[in-house]
């Protein structure tokens, strides 16, 4: 090689690892650069999204030469050693003291390993298995006694412990205090018995815990769902995308035999990074219960009974034509994009009505005119991304929770606070656990006011803002009117984040009353003329229901048949209610498990479950995420494409293709909409009025149907409580009460109270449903609150503080309450007080969007 | 032979209640900080790097050169923490001192934190040592009283508070930067470097760490001159340090004399090797620099002529044995204690120590195998140059020098149990069961 070095340039500088030149950024880590010029040096502490920590010495090079024209005397830690220009670098292939210091580090860290190997989930892909094949001694010289504990120990109903096999290069604590930032998980004791560990009475407590057993680069920690399941190389992957939200992270699912046994974080630097949350992992076995139904069922003599497929179709179509155009299609958010466009295809084109909708979940007018003017048809890069949440100055949090209703999304913007300075602010009833993990200033409010404290607040807004709004902003009147409104006044930018991975899909697909494929206006002649040439058929002159309506109209009769996929009336706002209605209509269900809906159907067509259809979906971001079948498809039930074909071809009609690339080509047919969008949502803001108000979302894991049958994850949900503030419990009598019954127009439920200081006044929150109930047992009306003496039942008191990791939370909630807006919206946060207690005190300085009082005043 | 000592740190040891205030003052205590008051910070720094104090906590770096690196232009505070961690087998100069003069410390403190435009100094003191903890508290409870501490220090304008913290026992929280953890309430673990403490050190802010002995040089340091301290000592190591002996002399205990002197002529200074017996080997600087044998005795007790002969001046510890001694079970002993203080961040010196005990362990029980040596310097070579921090090193270099001048005893271990080649209540200064009697 020569010697000149060159000059560095655009930041980059040039080194040589094993006398190959490489330019990097400055600040990249040997260990980096030597990937960049295509050389492994072997780790096992070292982690590209984890900060460096030089733990396990396992990377060490040679330096002759440190940039300086002096080199280092003893072997460096290439992970922590960041690279100089001019810096040479000999790594194992071409330096005997790295090679050296590698076995030597090797030879140490298997003295006290246990040969577990043979009965090792980790056999197989394990980093320090296969080293020590590669590397190592093939004799160990260590003839002593090796350090022993008992084993596994369970650091949470999902992950276990193996003391032994842990090389303590700290990534699972990394991971738990640095990216999820979770507290439970420590380093504990010194020295040779250094171990992972928790305390005694907490749990390792986190939606993320799964990836540290991905992590893990020794089999040390475990997941009790997949221990002892399988070996690695038995196992078939396949790269798909999660189906849990609308993160839209990448997974690899690996199945043997056609049955999956895990599912990990697939590597999407742009995506999910190399991260996911827990229910995406371990929530997946819930269609292998006996309630999944292979063959057609159809109702007859009051029951459903068994039928051939000829038949069923035969009875659908029959139910369905009688019905003639009066149909109402309802899907839940979940369907991939195809399969929701076969539906508003088979909707307009085969059933001739436009009463198609996704929303199994409280909606409103508003947001239906919201999506079909803002959120239908928007493409991947004209709405905000994962990008752009990390380059965000200030993002508010308005009717979303990211910890539970999209974790990734709330990983992202933790990055940014931890790495970027991104202050976050939160208008919620009260400060969740991941406000606080996100240091986030809380703006305590009354489910309802949303508008309002959106208006006041938006004179700190500008184009660093980034505005996320999540779909309970539905039930706040006025709250997306103001959202656009307030974006188009102050540039800030804004991004709805749906729950339900399909749901952005389903907008794409027009599966929506009033809007068709593309982000096509119902209304607009050039749209209906598009859609109608191509697909060769006439649609329906009049705009249908909205779901929110389909009950009273099936009961009306306005609605003489429903054709659901999909979805749970458990998860309607009533669901007794909807139930109820389906007794009036001929009800057509495609499902893959027995559901409540499925159970009052008067025909049921089993389809494909997700894990055995190809597709995509379109994340939050309105990102194309390809869906593969993870198994070969069993025969019994067809695809929904498939089964929607056959029913249209059952009612005389062509549905225009039968499986998925059929679907996708005609929606790519279509194409985007280019013409004039709907006029948006308008709608005057709301006002909490109520003595006591329901605030309510759903938690990342509670009883949802798709993480049945696994009761490790089960373990790992929240506590189940009530919360209310301090004032509410004092003048509703609560204050030394362990529980509360809470009870609505529909019922009551009885739960552990929780007095949280940081939570807005007159509010009480509920998980929206949890294994001990949820909103819908306690309905609407007038909200009671009445004391309840600890149940006898349980076996631990209730708690009666806000749980320990929210130790900032008493702190910030003094700041807080003096920030209340509530029913006054003339108290603009321009005005409010200092935030003295935010827990980054440099990081945040005062005011809930501190930096921007000062331009506040500028604009308004 | 008494003219070799320089006592200035120790000279009011022997004062009656010499750890209070009055008697501290009564002999010319805090007209070092009256002085400094006069000067500019900028120019205390000077004084200091011109009398080429060096740090006294083992690596020697001068201490003025140390106080010039904190960034005054950083718009974070600036602090001064003391390292009073002192655990070093053998080391005992840091805590007699806390007990005897602890407002020779406060004094050097005020005007080093002055120096480093320092508000808040804390004192990180190992938490076993009770008594001279209390007495550091005594006296900055003191030095508050007299207006020597808080605002407006003695009407200077200057303020200073001093934080006593009490350690929760552990060797590694000596190692700067896991105090610095330490002491802002995380574990005691050795942090990447860089950052350097100067630059981000506590609270992220900048820091100087210096050790007890060194802030304690200070204050005569402004009251004689720079001069009169680089007076003192040899070309490369200037002024006066306490060193301590222990062991088998007449008389252990803290010694100050000027850098320079030997090791013979300390031997002579604690009354000789107990009657009767003769040196066999010492370490010059506590457990964790290699040790020497009796050809050393004339080796000027200097930074440079102890690096010469393969070895550190460290804290100017000499554990003194005589040729009653096991090399073998003292470095087991030694070992022991590296293995128990490790604190497991890094490979070498968690897995290393954990090994190098086993091995020894055997040896000392006559059980070795031929071969066990060799393995012994192998594992030593495998820490050496890979560990996170020096705590490893120090745990390998009793191990390679004591084979390097015994290694005839560690091949007896290949056959016969060290009790029974030097029986260990002969090496005892009071009557013990042998080894084994028990079992």
């Amino acid at each position: 090689m020569t010697a000149t070095v060159p000059a560095p340039q655009d930041n980059l500088i040039t080194l040589s690892v094993d006398d190959v030149q490489v330019s990097v950024p400055k600040g990249t880590l040997v260990i980096r650069a030597a990937e960049q010029a295509g050389i492994a040096i072997p780790r096992f502490c070292d982690h590209p999204l984890l900060d460096p920590v030089g733990a396990c010495r396992q990377c060490m090079v040679e330096v002759p030469d440190a940039g300086n024209g002096r080199g280092f005397p003893k072997p460096q830690a290439s992970c922590t050693l960041e690279a100089a220009n001019g810096m040479q670098v000999k790594t194992q292939a071409t330096s005997q003291m790295a090679t050296d210091s590698q076995r030597q580090i090797l030879e140490l860290l298997l003295i006290n390993h246990p040969l577990d190997c043979p009965i090792c989930d980790k056999g197989g892909e394990c980093p320090l298995q296969n080293q020590a094949m590669a590397d190592g001694q093939g004799e160990s010289r260590f003839d002593g006694i090796k350090r022993t504990y008992p084993k596994p120990i369970p650091l949470s109903s999902e992950i276990l412990l193996d003391r032994e096999r842990c090389v303590l290069c700290a990534r699972c604590t990394r991971f738990s205090e640095q990216i999820s930032g979770d507290t439970s998980l420590h380093l504990l004791e010194r020295g040779a018995v250094q171990q992972v560990g928790i305390y005694p009475d907490q749990p390792y407590d986190s939606y993320f815990s799964g990836n540290v057993v991905q992590i893990c680069p020794v089999g040390a920690l475990t997941n009790a769902s997949y221990r002892f399941s399988a070996r690695p190389f038995d196992l078939v992957s396949t790269t798909t995308t999660c189906e849990n939200c609308a993160a839209g992270c990448q997974l690899r699912v690996d199945q043997r035999h056609g049955d999956v046994r895990r599912r990990y974080a697939g590597n999407d630097p742009e995506v999910n990074e190399e991260w996911n949350c827990d229910l995406g992992r371990f929530g997946f076995v819930s269609n292998r219960g006996d309630d999944r139904i292979t063959r057609p069922l159809v109702r007859r003599d009051g029951q459903l009974a068994v039928a051939s497929w000829p038949e069923a179709l035969e009875a659908a179509a029959e139910g369905l034509k009688k019905a003639a155009g009066k149909v109402g299609v309802l899907t839940g958010g979940r369907l991939t994009t195809e399969t929701a466009y076969a539906y508003s295809r088979f909707a307009r084109a085969v059933l001739g009505t436009d009463s198609v909708d996704f929303r199994s979940r409280a909606t409103s007018a508003e947001e239906t005119a919201f999506l079909a003017a803002h959120v239908a048809g928007a493409r991947f890069g004209e709405t905000v991304t994962y990008a752009d949440l990390e380059t965000a100055k200030k993002v508010v949090l308005v009717g979303f929770e990211p910890e539970d209703e999209s974790p990734l999304v709330f990983l992202r913007l933790r990055k940014a606070v931890r790495k970027k300075g991104l202050v976050v602010a939160a208008i919620a009833p009260y400060l969740s656990r991941g406000s606080a993990k996100l240091s986030a200033n809380l703006v305590p409010t009354v489910p309802g006011n949303e508008a309002r404290i959106l208006t006041a607040a938006s004179p700190q807004f500008d184009h660093d803002t980034v505005i996320l709004a999540g779909e309970r902003l539905a039930e706040s009147p006025g709250a997306l009117t103001a959202l656009v409104d307030i974006a188009a006044t102050t540039g800030a930018r804004w991004a709805w984040i749906p729950r339900r991975p399909g749901e952005i899909g389903a907008l794409q697909a027009g599966l929506l009353p009033g809007l068709l494929p593309g982000g096509r206006p119902f209304g607009d002649q050039a749209a209906r003329q598009q859609v109608s040439a191509a697909w060769g058929s006439e649609l329906p002159a009049d705009p249908g229901y909205e779901v929110a309506d389909y009950a009273a109209a099936a009961e009306r009769g306005d609605l003489a048949a429903l054709l659901i996929s999909g979805a749970e009336a458990g998860d309607m706002p009533d669901p007794t209610a909807f139930l109820d209605a389906l007794a009036h209509p001929f009800v057509v269900s495609l499902e893959n498990r027995l559901s409540d809906i499925a159970a009052a159907a008067d025909v049921v067509l089993p389809v494909s479950p997700l894990e055995e259809i190809a597709g995509s979906f379109l994340d939050w971001e309105h990102r194309v995420r390809p869906v593969a079948p993870v198994a070969a498809p069993s025969r019994a039930p067809m695809t929904e494409i498939r089964v929607l074909s056959a029913l249209a071809t059952e009612l005389g009609a062509d549905l225009g293709f039968g499986d998925n690339l059929g679907a996708r080509a005609s929606l790519d047919a279509l194409g985007p909409w280019s013409g004039a969008r709907p006029d948006g949502p308008r709608q005057e803001p709301g006002s909490a009025t109520a003595t006591l108000t329901l605030a309510s979302w759903r938690e990342l894991i509670d009883d949802s149907r798709h993480s049945d049958g696994e009761e490790a994850l089960a373990g790992t949900a929240r506590p189940v409580v009530a919360r209310v503030s301090p004032a509410t419990a004092r003048q509703q009598g609560l204050t030394d009460s362990p529980r509360v019954e809470v009870a609505g127009d529909r019922g009551s439920l009885d739960l552990p109270l929780v007095i949280d200081s940081t939570m807005a006044d007159g509010v009480v929150w509920v998980p929206r449903r949890s294994r001990l109930g949820g909103i819908a047992s306690i309905g609407g009306g007038e909200i009671r609150l009445t004391a309840q003496a600890a149940s006898p039942a349980s076996a631990s008191p209730a708690p009666t503080t806000a749980p320990s990791p929210e130790q900032s939370v008493p702190e910030v909630a003094e700041a807080a309450e003096t920030a209340v807006i509530t029913d006054d919206s003339s108290n603009t946060s321009a005005e409010a007080p200092a935030s003295p207690a935010s827990p980054h005190p440099a990081d945040s300085p005062s005011g809930w969007i501190p930096d921007h009082d000062t331009k506040a005043g500028d604009q308004s | 032979m008494t003219d070799l000592l320089s006592p200035v740190l120790t000279r009011n040891w022997g004062h009656d209640r010499s750890w209070t205030l009055d008697s501290y003052r009564s002999d010319g205590g805090y007209e070092g900080l009256r002085k400094a008051l006069t000067m500019t910070p900028e120019e205390v720094v000077t004084e200091v790097k011109d009398a080429q104090l060096r740090g006294r906590g083992g690596a020697g770096f001068p201490t003025g050169t140390k106080w010039s690196f904190v960034p005054q232009d950083n718009p974070n505070p600036k602090y001064l923490v003391v390292n009073g961690d002192e655990s070093e087998p053998g080391t005992c100069k840091d805590i007699p001192l806390l007990m005897a003069s602890p407002h020779t410390l406060v004094e050097g403190i005020i005007i080093s934190a002055y120096a480093i435009h320092c508000h808040t100094a804390f004192v990180y003191i190992r938490g076993e040592v009770v008594h001279p903890i209390r007495r550091m508290q005594r006296a900055v409870e003191e030095a508050y009283e007299a207006g020597l501490l808080g605002e407006n220090i003695l009407g200077s304008g200057y303020d200073l508070d001093i934080v006593v913290h009490a350690g929760a026992g552990a060797y590694i929280c000596g190692e700067e930067t896991a105090l610095l953890n330490s002491l802002e309430g995380k574990r005691g673990q050795p942090r990447l470097r860089p950052p350097f403490p100067a630059v981000a050190g506590l609270y992220a802010s900048p820091t100087v760490v210096n050790n007890v002995e060194s802030i304690a040089s200070v204050p005569s340091i402004l009251r004689n001159g720079k001069d009169w301290y680089a007076g003192m000592g040899t070309e490369k190591s200037k002024g006066f340090t306490i060193y301590s002996l222990s062991g088998h002399v007449a008389n252990p205990g803290q010694f100050e004399a000027p850098l320079g002197i030997t090791m013979r002529q300390l031997i002579d200074l604690a009354g000789g090797i107990r009657s009767g017996h003769e040196l066999k080997f010492f370490t010059p600087g506590g457990s964790s620099t290699p040790i020497l044998t009796a050809e050393h005795l004339d080796v000027v007790m200097d930074f440079e002529s102890l690096a010469a002969v393969g070895t550190m001046l460290g804290t100017k510890a000499m554990q003194i044995f005589d040729e009653t001694v096991s090399v073998v079970r003292t470095t087991l002993r030694w070992v022991e204690f590296y293995k128990h203080e490790s604190c497991g961040k890094c490979t070498p010196c968690r897995e290393g120590t954990w090994w190098l005990v086993q091995l020894l362990t055997k040896l000392e029980a006559g059980q070795g195998q031929e071969g066990d040596i060799e393995k012994l310097l192998s594992i030593c070579d495998d820490i050496t140059g890979k560990s996170f921090c020096t705590l490893a090193e120090g745990a390998v270099a009793c191990v390679t020098s004591a084979v390097k001048h015994f290694r005839d005893e560690f091949e007896i271990g290949y056959h016969t149990p060290a009790w029974e080649h030097l029986p260990y209540e002969k090496s005892a200064l009071f009557a013990v069961a042998p080894q084994g009697a028990a079992a």
